[in-house]
């Protein structure tokens, strides 16, 4: 067992008396159990939302984005921020399964499936919201360079929004190849334990036919690891093309060159806070305590608090350089936004996002599951605020103080909000029902090193 | 030709590296290795050849550089420019910086999809693919070394006996 040698001040990553089939059993039981009253409740709550939100977006398309509460001054809000609300929780599937990889992050094994998964739910629900924008969304394929019938005018390749359109669709995509190819030995997996004829069928159709051959999985490594390596830049250019959006402007409180890293930043912290939101409840209620541990949500804890400090710092750069640039119109953007009519929404921004990560510190706080479960909901909260802060507090007091106004939501655009988060959930619960949540094939391959049964083996055989 | 294989079973990954290096050292032809997951080494113990897959993916990603520099160049200089907010359009080395995202972003797009199409197309993975597993608890906790016989079935079987395994099936190649 030498091979499978891990230091031992490293804590297991799989506790309990695990053997391979143990991994199979646990991981299958959810999909092969029944679903309970709770998954029904939740299911049906997260699908009523839904269909509130596809009346509403009916309504918007049918009767036009008048029906939202933008203006002539407020002309971007709640359809932007939580475009890029969406997508910043969408990087952090990335960055676990992907930088998280290249930096050889054994924890990653039992989050990566579900982070995923939580990414392309959310890149979906993100990808919405500029479709529904443009009013007339049946002329949303427009925004591709495709032959047309105006002599061919083509798309506008200096502009950040068409920047974002290939950046999103090449991270959906790509996303999307790389959890499924981690999928196809788990589906396999499920194939060969199904008892039913048509789960073994769905389940052989899913799983492309994996055999596990020696020549399979060595291929299996070496694209993991290419896409792993191609997919941390894409997920660090998606983010900074997002910021483009904004950065590229003549907006003061937008025109920032801080935004590319920030906004990264930001991502990855709103981003690992679903991760918690979402894994706390669901080791619980699939019973993957022994996968899922107190040592993923801690470790997750300080990457939240390391990218909470970088974005706290991000929010105080953008101040001092607002006053040490000397730009009396940069100076009131940030002025405004701190003081003016939306400083409550800049002090729950201020609040969520910078002090609250600080709390994880202490050792006990960020070990807590209910702390870090209240914690993650907070910094959700702030960082869909960092987002409304952004963008109304600097567009609704423009050069021209006669068109000065404030923005408020109509019920169109909590709706269609509201409708997200339940089509989000309605996705990730059935998910959570369908799918091995865990990527029991990669766990195995750490039982050896990181499990506690074999760890104790080992570290006693040393003494 | 004889067909017959031998699938010697095994519990444990560290046993089948053991079997599999005594099985090439006795010079028997291993025909397949199924494992549920990936036994590290085991291609070197097998002496598999190195995946030429990644560098697969770096051609695939200079053709989509290679094809974003062409389409934009095709698209905003020669056959359409405009001048959209004083950007100069009318050369596409000064145009060209606005370009960067989406030449990064086509290379990256290219490299993953067509890597993994690769994949999929050699190991022959797509749906509908009927698995070829010998046995279902292969993608469990069992893993199968398949070795062909070439007329020394009962030697083999004796042979593969003494590498631990835990359960052996003389079959005919599927």
């Amino acid at each position: 067992m030498s091979s499978h040698y891990e230091a031992p001040i490293r804590r297991p990553l799989i506790v309990g008396d695990k053997s391979y089939h143990d991994i199979t059993v646990d991981v299958a039981a959810p999909v092969e159990g029944k679903a309970n009253k709770l998954w029904w409740t939740a299911f049906t709550i997260a699908l009523l939302a839904f269909l509130w939100g596809i009346g509403s977006i009916i309504y918007t398309i049918g009767t036009g984005i008048g029906v939202w509460g933008l203006n002539k001054t407020v002309g971007w809000a709640w359809d932007i921020t939580n475009f890029v609300w969406w997508v910043g929780i969408g990087h952090a599937g990335t960055l676990i399964s992907a930088v998280l990889l290249l930096f050889r992050q054994k924890w990653r094994m039992g989050i990566n499936r579900s982070a995923e998964a939580m990414t392309i739910f959310a890149v979906v629900q993100a990808g919405l919201f500029p479709v529904i924008h443009m009013g007339r969304v049946w002329n949303a394929h427009f925004v591709l360079p495709l032959p047309n019938q105006f002599g061919t005018l083509w798309t506008n390749f200096n502009s950040p929004l068409l920047w974002d359109v290939f950046a999103i669709s090449t991270y959906l995509s790509v996303s999307l190849v790389f959890w499924w190819t981690g999928l196809l030995p788990d589906f396999a997996m499920l194939r060969d334990r199904a008892v039913r004829p048509f789960q073994k069928k769905i389940y052989s159709l899913l799983s492309f036919g994996w055999s596990g051959r020696a020549k399979d999985w060595q291929r299996f490594e070496e694209v993991s690891l290419v896409l792993a390596g191609l997919a941390t830049p894409l997920v660090l250019s998606v983010h900074t093309i997002v910021s483009f959006d904004f950065a590229t402007s003549v907006i003061p409180g937008w025109h920032t060159t801080i935004f590319p890293p920030y906004f990264v930043a930001g991502a990855v912290f709103s981003g690992f806070a679903m991760v918690n939101t979402l894994l706390i409840i669901m080791r619980k209620v699939s019973n993957l305590e022994a996968y899922i541990t107190v040592q993923h949500i801690e470790l997750m804890n300080i990457v939240i608090m390391i990218t909470g400090s970088i974005v706290g710092c991000a929010y105080i750069t953008e101040l001092f350089i607002a006053w040490y640039s000397g730009v009396e119109y940069e100076q009131y953007a940030f002025l405004n936004r701190a003081t003016g009519p939306y400083w409550w929404a800049y002090l729950i921004m201020m609040s969520c996002n910078v002090f609250s990560p600080q709390l994880m510190w202490s050792k006990r706080l960020r070990s807590s599951i209910m702390f870090s479960f209240f914690i993650s909901i907070v910094v959700n909260i702030g960082m869909w605020f960092e987002r409304f802060v952004i963008i109304v507090t600097s567009l609704h007091r423009d050069y021209l103080p006669s068109s000065w106004t404030m923005f408020s939501p109509t019920f169109v655009d909590i709706g269609i909000y509201v409708g997200t988060i339940g089509f989000f959930f309605v996705l990730f619960l059935l998910y959570a029902r369908t799918f091995p949540v865990i990527a029991q094939a990669e766990i195995k391959s750490i039982l050896k090193s990181s499990g506690e049964k074999f760890k104790k083996l080992r570290d006693g055989n040393h003494e | 030709m004889n067909n017959k294989v031998i699938q010697a079973m095994y519990n444990d990954d560290d046993i089948l590296l053991d079997a599999v290096k005594e099985t090439r050292a006795a010079n028997h032809h291993i025909e397949e290795v199924y494992t549920p997951f990936p036994v590290h080494g085991l291609d070197k113990a097998m002496g598999l050849k190195g995946t030429r897959i990644a560098i697969t993916a770096f051609m695939y990603g200079c053709v989509g550089f290679a094809f974003s520099i062409w389409m934009m160049d095709y698209m905003m200089i020669q056959d359409w420019p405009q001048d959209i907010g004083g950007k100069p359009s009318f050369t596409f080395i000064q145009n060209m910086p606005a370009f960067v995202p989406i030449m990064f972003e086509m290379t990256v797009f290219f490299a993953a999809h067509l890597m993994v199409i690769t994949f999929y197309m050699r190991s022959k993975l797509w749906p509908f693919k009927k698995a070829e597993n010998p046995d279902p608890r292969t993608t469990d906790d069992m893993f199968v070394m398949e070795v062909a016989v070439d007329g020394n079935e009962a030697e083999l079987v004796s042979f593969l006996e003494k590498t631990g395994t835990v359960e052996i099936k003389v079959t005919e190649k599927h």
